[in-house]
């Protein structure tokens, strides 16, 4: 009974979609031939960025485990007092939240921009940026704390092994840049939406675009926290 | 454009009928990923905050990252709803990565035991 049951989903899922993936890339056919330009452009982009940080977290990962010195309790460092009480890791935390809420207004942007709503989606938009901004921001303030108060500059850390400030200024240093340059760019998509100019066009990828960028930059967060904050 | 009807090999340029598509997904779809990302940040951020540590912290923290991972992939990223070459096309080549965090892991091993016996472990 199962037997038969697996061989039709074989036969009926399976083998049609490995035809599918064989055709695509083969002959005639092209993988992207479905895909707007400008997302399969992003696709690639994206891949090539992942690469990028993949070696950044790769060589904190070699860094971290030859260091002789000891590294930083990160809970502790990146811990705030709050109404009298030292919470730890708390700042990391709520830039998290405050990242995948991000996430979430400009996913909704993309589905209201293929609905042709052009209001929800550029407040939507905005809203982004906004929780974009916000981040930022207070990254802005973890460096500030981390150098003036602790003293951690990218060549030495009097908590231990110096490592920890190469690693740490790279990593989220170009991390930041990239919620920076996405604020930029959702900035400007959000203003030629509220300007109707996909409306005249007719074509709303620019905000899907606009959002791949978005949400991949979370995703590397998501890495991060995990890799450099809680490990 | 319904991925998983085999009629598109038909569409004309490929491009427009897109629009569509998306604007189907309802947006209580993108509210409940959300509440999912926050169940499961919250839930790495206790790993922490319980001192939780050895093994079970690292597989509670990697196993977290990559069901929000996949989260914001599948459903963010719309990749639940992309041709399965481009799928392929965009997570495969990162797997090489892995080779490259192998190769890495040998080589800290090696510079932290030349650094401990040789170096009298300063470094």
């Amino acid at each position: 009974m199962s037997h038969t049951v697996s061989d039709r989903r074989d036969r009926e899922v399976i083998a049609p979609t490995l035809r599918e993936i064989a055709a695509d890339w083969s002959a005639d056919q092209e993988v992207f031939r479905h895909t707007h330009w400008g997302k399969a452009m992003m696709w690639i982009f994206l891949l090539s960025d992942t690469f990028i940080f993949s070696c950044f977290l790769t060589g904190y990962m070699t860094i971290r485990s030859s260091a002789v010195l000891p590294w930083p309790n990160t809970a502790e460092v990146f811990a705030l007092v709050i109404g009298g009480q030292k919470i730890p890791l708390i700042l990391i935390a709520i830039m998290t939240f405050v990242l995948i809420s991000s996430s979430g207004t400009m996913a909704m942007a993309v589905n209201y921009g293929y609905r042709r709503d052009r209001r929800k989606t550029a407040i939507l938009m905005l809203l982004t940026a906004l929780f974009g901004a916000s981040f930022v921001g207070m990254q802005a303030f973890e460096w500030t704390k981390l150098i003036v108060e602790e003293g951690v500059r990218p060549w030495s850390n009097p908590m231990g092994a110096p490592q920890f400030g190469a690693t740490f200024f790279m990593i989220t240093g170009f991390h930041g840049l990239h919620v920076s340059c996405g604020v930029i760019l959702l900035l400007i998509i959000a203003s030629k939406v509220a300007r109707g100019h996909y409306d005249r066009t007719g074509d709303y990828s620019a905000v899907e675009i606009a959002g791949l960028y978005w949400h991949f930059v979370d995703l590397v967060w998501v890495f991060i926290f995990a890799f450099f904050y809680l490990w | 454009m319904p991925h998983d009807i085999p009629v598109p090999q038909i569409a004309p340029d490929g491009q427009p009928v897109q629009a569509e598509e998306h604007g189907q997904h309802p947006i209580s779809l993108y509210l409940k990923v959300w509440g999912y990302l926050f169940l499961l940040s919250t839930l790495s951020y206790l790993v922490d905050y319980m001192h939780v540590q050895g093994i079970v912290r690292w597989t509670l923290i990697i196993l977290f990252m990559l069901l929000k991972a996949g989260l914001i992939l599948s459903i963010f990223m719309h990749l639940a709803w992309e041709r399965l070459s481009l799928i392929y096309a965009i997570l495969v080549p990162p797997l090489v990565l892995l080779v490259l965090v192998r190769i890495m892991s040998i080589e800290a091993d090696y510079a932290y035991w030349t650094r401990a016996i040789f170096m009298g472990g300063g470094g």
